[in-house]
């Protein structure tokens, strides 16, 4: 931390940052204020949603559909309940808009009777009651009927298109022509679920003025802020959110959080009450957002030095019911999908379509991790059939200063795909260990299976291989999505003499609590303890935009930091002191002083959301990942056990924050590619409870080691680029191809199951399970 | 109803409820403990562990009637009361059904700034603060008294040990790696004291 | 309407007052509640009106060795198993299936007794029961009797135990030179429920000698934990070489007809299993 205080203290914004493009080596300085968050969370005192008492609050329940599409005809509701102990909501008690709010105005509050159902788990009605035997009694006593209607759970046959973008550069055609080698490919990926600990919950409590608080577990207050004001007809006063301690997000409470949000303020409205809506985790799992399926085909061309001549690839992701964030998560994929790879020919075509599941949405890298699984893949498969090493294959095609992407943007600064390759190999033995692996593999005919049957293998049990991976990850917002936003954020210095951080970026564990006021109180060069931080409640902060996208740090970090460098100017030029020695004084003098700083566009950015060309993020993270595993050659189970990850995040704030991002972000990837896995029948998710839906445990956790690289942006003041959802990208591909390595097996659909790797082992199809994000019909 | 009786991170508790009532329930709704957390309701996630007579165990998979007579360990024991802002140490119910409502969960970084309160943390609390052991915090408690029973049983700082003995509790935020770090050096620190 | 979702419970700390209690037949008994807790929170069943809690009959606790066999009484923990000297000299095969279920918590509570009457396909320690030849003792106000666990578990978590009765304790029996095996594919490394578990025991009078006395037994493979006789005839007699394994695995993977379901593939589940025998043969016969 002194280093960059004493940088703040001598420079204007932007005095932080090293020559554009130079990559800083080696780790932050220091390690960063222990987390303030950190005693209450350690010691039980830290309030969750469910955590909260509201005297007099009521228990929620949301009737769902059993069907996946169908005509909802009526909600009967038994004549011998006695429904006085319980309050009943449709749609027909919805104020205002029936539609949560969000790209499109497709997705109801509440199926309304007559309506159409459009995936299973959908909510049609909801219940409240005093205690939760008479509401279960009550849920009971409800009985929904339907006339079902053909569903359709294939995007690929989906013809409901929710966005599609198409762009590239050069001439495929010509390019292909004279490609030494031209490889297709097709990649499949399934639903994943964040798995947040808390499952998500809402309380709502019905104001005097016909308005609602809802208090709640979220990532982003105005979201659900906006939702509320547009389905109860409420006016920004009348509707207030506040974030209650929140237990992990990842994406999974970007945009669900708005509907059940809805769901609370109805009930408290009619029961003229506080009503809680806390989902157990079967609610959570079979009706909330998950990861979007994705079908990604490649067509590569290539010298046969190694180097990319062409790429062609399309996507399909499967929306599920409705648009929610689709547009945007599809963007980000194309955007990323020819990975970070120089390449003078390429075309893009990318859509997403509608099927009769539940929705998809956000999920921490939004799009990236499924096309770079699919662009990462490949690339190992050229490289194998060029008999060229993966990491030399990299060497030759990564991304360079100078540069350009397939949108036109030039890469002026802030590049850093080789160094993080560099240093991932070099630590992770990438190429010893590869070596290896490959003369264990020759000895022993690669599958380990003994070709005449597949109920025997060799005498090798276990096969282990490394692999190896790189992506990008656009910082911030996409295209013009940040200039859109305009957040503000404020910093006050109260009459009182009190430094007060107002932003509506939300802690769910990354950090926001503990960096904002480090850097704020590193730029006043104060100590951290006088800077407090007001609580995320739109009652009390601006909108400083949603805490996604890993803007956070990047782009709230960098306004509070512009925003403490104008107080610290304010307040030195008015008393002729420095800031921490006179701001009391000057406080008590003058009054509260509040500093709003709005964002203002990045110098020489810009993005045509029209033609996809220009700079579609201000600047890029990279990752690269080497993978270790064993592969039980009998079963096709998979243990990753050590991982290195070298990640860029532009500028580290907090070494141990940033590391702990890193280790997180790496095992979630880990999950993806190997055990996290959902299958649907006629629609529903079979894998909706915790004891089927698997995420990785300590002893399926491997030894990760993490090197923080810096390669700063100069358009913050700190040069931080975020870094929650970089390691999400090269963590599975890393995996893939260890087994690969391991086996001489390409599994080319997630999760690479045993069941898959096995099939692939034994060469019998039947072994898989159906392609990830496929539905099975009823029996 | 029936009565129970049993201790409480050393207090003297006794609950009339269903037999059936899940021991979660009985502390965070009767007794107005809600540092132990719901992640499942199944016994998958192990975030609402506790120790029942110094055995860890899941808390949702519990009735009361098994409790009877017993002691039990949560995380709202471990610090001592003079960490400052650590709440309360024993029950202070009853819980939902009379305490006063907070609207906002969340406020200043007032109290808790700075290393000054520290001093009531346990051994292993501070190993999570220093690690960055704990992200959202949800896993925490559970993972604490996991941890404890590990160390109270005399594990030791072997990376292998602590993975499984916190296989049973889940963590989606960390990877681990930190949670393993923090439980090693506490296990180091105590053998350290102890000798 | 239906019974509350937090029934009373009673305590008993004598058997007779169990027995008594159990001539309800709405009233069910709970041991260390890993799975009855797991199904009423999930609503997969109904709440018994009242329910009898087995926790403080000390009488089913213990591990003893009497009579050439070892006896375990039902509420015996898969965390006292683990620790028992007893079963780890004489029962290693039970101790690695204990060791495989969960993880501390659920072994902390879970119990050898809940397991059997649980009769999930998928239970852990089921196969090993049925390969180490063990038998139920079982009792009720009625009197006492016993049962061999091949005919334990009738139908899909149906078992032989009437409603009246409770499982008081698991014998057994001690059989000089048995070498036993264990295999649990799971679908991770802790807290899972298996895809395919088996265990497998045989009498031989020195490596790559003939094994008599086999005894395969599975799970997660059918409704019901299941001997696979017909691979057991196809090992009986014969030394672990590769023509036994691969007669044994083609006659496993002909011989079973496993269930698809959430956490697997029935070809899946046959190939493991065939592949899993495959190299228990293997690593007996050293080749």
């Amino acid at each position: 931390m002194p280093d960059l205080t004493t940088r703040a203290q001598t420079g204007p914004p932007g005095a932080l940052i090293a020559r554009p493009g130079t990559v800083t080596r080696g780790r932050a300085r220091g390690a960063g204020p222990l987390r303030l968050d950190g005693p209450a969370k350690l010691t039980g005192v830290a309030k969750y949603t469910d955590d909260l008492v509201f005297p007099g609050a009521w228990f929620g329940t949301t009737i769902r559909s059993t069907d996946a599409h169908a005509t909802f005809t009526a909600l009967d509701l038994d004549p011998a309940f006695d429904w006085s102990k319980v309050i009943v909501v449709t749609a027909a008690d919805i104020p205002g808009d029936n539609i949560v709010s969000s790209i499109k105005a497709d997705q109801p509050i509440l199926v309304p009777i007559g309506g159409e159902i459009l995936h299973h788990a959908e909510p049609l009605a909801l219940l409240a009651a005093a205690d939760r035997a008479t509401l279960r009694a009550a849920r009971r006593a409800t009985n929904v009927r339907t006339r079902k209607l053909p569903a359709i759970f294939d995007p690929l046959a989906s013809d409901h298109v929710f966005a599609s973008y198409e762009f590239g550069t050069g001439d495929l055609d010509g390019a292909f022509a004279r490609a030494d080698l031209v490889l297709e490919g097709e990649y499949r990926v399934g639903h994943q679920e964040q798995l947040y600990i808390e499952n998500n919950a809402m309380i709502a409590n019905p104001g005097d003025d016909g308005g609602v608080t809802v208090t709640g577990s979220l990532q982003c207050p105005y979201y659900v802020h906006g939702a509320l004001k547009r389905g109860l007809a409420l006016d920004s006063a009348q509707a207030r959110v506040i974030q209650a301690e929140t237990g992990g997000g990842f994406g999974g409470k970007e945009e669900y959080p708005s509907m059940i949000a809805l769901h609370a303020a109805l009930l408290a409205r009619k029961a003229q009450r506080p009503v809680r809506m806390i989902y157990d985790r079967h609610e959570d799992l079979s009706a909330t957002t998950k990861r979007h399926p994705a079908i990604v085909r490649h067509r590569t061309g290539v010298a046969r030095d190694g180097r990319l001549v062409a790429q062609e690839i399309e996507i399909v992701m499967d929306g599920g019911a409705y648009c929610t964030l689709t547009p945007v998560v599809l963007s980000r994929g194309a955007l990323h999908a020819a990975g970070p790879y120089r390449c003078p020919n390429v075309r893009v075509r990318a859509r997403a379509t509608r099927t009769n599941t539940p929705p998809n949405g956000a999920f921490r890298g939004f799009g990236a991790p499924q096309v770079q699984f699919a662009t990462e893949t490949h690339l190992n498969r050229i490289a194998e059939m060029l008999d060229l090493s993966p990491l030399e294959i990299r060497r030759r095609n990564v991304y360079r200063i100078g540069d350009s992407t397939p949108t036109g943007q030039v890469l002026s600064e802030s590049v850093a795909g080789e160094e993080v390759l560099e240093r991932a190999a070099e630590a992770g033995e990438y190429e010893r260990l590869r070596a290896r692996h490959g003369s264990a593999r020759r000895t022993r005919d690669g599958s380990g299976t003994v070709p005449s049957s597949p109920l025997r293998t060799g005498r090798d049990r276990i096969a282990s291989g490394v692999g190896l991976a790189l992506a990008w990850h656009g910082a911030g917002f996409t295209g013009s999505g940040e200039v859109k936003l305009a957040s503000v954020v404020s910093l006050e210095l109260t009459a009182e003499g009190v430094i007060r951080i107002l932003t509506a970026a939300t802690e769910m564990g990354q950090g926001t609590k503990t960096i904002f006021p480090q850097l704020v109180a590193e730029a006043l060069a104060v100590p951290i303890e006088s800077v407090e931080l007001a609580a995320q409640d739109t009652a009390v902060v601006p909108n400083s935009g949603p805490t996604v996208a890993s803007r956070t740090a990047m782009v709230v970090g960098g306004l509070l930091i512009q925003a403490a460098q104008q107080l610290r100017n304010d307040v030195e030029t008015a008393t002729g002191g420095s800031f921490a020695s006179t701001y009391r004084d000057f406080a008590r003098a003058n009054g509260a002083l509040r500093i709003d700083q709005r964002f203002e566009p990045y110098p020489g950015v810009r993005f045509d959301d029209d033609t996809y060309r220009g700079d579609a993020y201000p600047a890029f993270g990279w990752a690269a990942c080497v993978a270790q595993v064993d592969v039980d050659l009998d079963t096709g189970e998979v243990h990753v056990r050590d991982v290195v990850a070298a990640d860029d995040v532009g500028r580290v704030i907090h070494p141990v924050l940033a590391e702990g991002q890193v280790e997180g972000g790496t095992l979630q990837a880990i999950g993806y590619a190997t055990i996290e896995e959902i299958k649907l029948r006629d629609g529903r998710y079979l894998n909706d409870r915790l004891a089927t839906y698997i995420i990785p445990t300590a002893l399926d956790a491997p030894r990760i080691t993490t090197i923080l690289v810096e390669a700063p942006f100069s358009g913050v003041p700190h040069g931080a680029k975020g870094v929650g959802e970089l390691p999400m990208n090269v963590g599975a591909p890393a995996v893939i191809a260890a087994i690969a390595d391991a086996t001489g097996a390409w599994i080319t659909d997630l999760p690479a199951s045993p069941e898959r790797i096995l099939a692939a082992l034994s060469g019998v199809t039947a072994i898989a399970p159906l392609p990830p994000g496929a539905s099975e019909p009823a029996p | 109803m029936t009565t129970y009786r049993f201790t409480v991170n050393a207090a003297h508790v006794e609950v009339e409820v269903p037999g059936m009532r899940r021991l979660l329930d009985v502390l965070r709704e009767d007794l107005a403990l809600t540092g132990t957390k719901e992640g499942c309701g199944e016994g998958e996630c192990g975030a609402c562990t506790v120790l029942l007579d110094g055995l860890a165990v899941d808390a949702c998979l519990v009735p009361v009637c098994q409790v009877d007579g017993s002691a039990v360990a949560t995380v709202e024991g471990l610090a001592t009361r003079s960490a400052g802002d650590a709440g309360p140490v024993g029950p202070v119910g009853p819980g939902r059904a009379s305490s006063p409502g907070r609207a906002s969960g969340t406020g200043g970084l007032g109290g808790l700034g700075g290393l000054g309160g520290l001093g009531g943390l346990d051994g292993l609390q501070v190993a999570f603060l220093e690690t960055g052991g704990a992200q959202c915090g949800i896993c925490t408690p559970g993972m604490l008294m996991a941890a404890h029973a590990y160390l109270d049983a005399g594990g030791g700082p072997d990376h292998d040990a602590i993975r499984e003995a916190i296989a049973g509790n889940l963590c989606r935020c960390t990877g681990y790696t930190k949670i393993i770090e923090a439980i090693a050096l506490a296990a180091t620190r105590r053998a350290r004291s102890i000798s | 309407m239906n019974g509350s979702l937090e029934p009373e419970a009673i305590s008993p700390r004598h058997l007779d007052e169990a027995y008594a209690a159990l001539a309800d037949p709405a009233t069910r008994p709970i041991a260390g509640g890993t799975d009855m807790m797991v199904a009423l929170a999930g609503e997969f069943a109904e709440p018994p009106p009242r329910v009898v809690n087995l926790w403080r009959l000390d009488a089913l606790r213990g591990i003893t060795i009497d009579g050439g066999a070892v006896s375990l009484g039902a509420l015996t923990t898969f965390t006292q198993i683990r620790q028992s000297a007893l079963c780890r000299e004489h029962l290693p095969v039970l101790v690695e299936a204990a060791a495989a279920i969960g993880a501390a918590q659920i072994q902390n509570r879970g119990t050898l007794g809940g397991n059997i009457v649980n009769a999930s396909p998928a239970g852990d320690t089921l196969p090993v029961l049925l390969a180490l030849d063990a038998s139920f003792v079982c009792g009720s106000s009625f009197g006492e009797r016993t049962i061999p666990a091949e005919s334990f578990w009738i139908d899909y978590r149906r078992t032989a135990l009437a409603d009246h009765e409770l499982l008081l304790a698991i014998r057994i029996p001690l059989a000089a030179g048995r070498e036993t095996r264990f295999r649990k594919v799971g679908t991770r490394r802790a807290q899972s429920i298996s895809k395919v578990v088996l265990a497998l025991s045989y009498r031989d009078a020195g490596p790559a000698e003939p094994w008599t006395a086999v005894r395969l037994a599975l799970g997660s493979v059918a409704a019901t934990p299941i001997r696979a006789r017909q691979t057991e005839a196809a090992l009986e007699g014969r030394p672990p070489t590769p023509e036994t394994a691969d007669k044994a695995a083609e006659t496993l993977a002909a011989e079973l007809d496993p269930i698809d379901d959430v956490r697997s593939t029935t070809e899946y589940r046959r190939i493991v299993a065939a592949r899993v025998l495959h190299r228990l043969i293997r690593e007996a016969g050293g080749w």
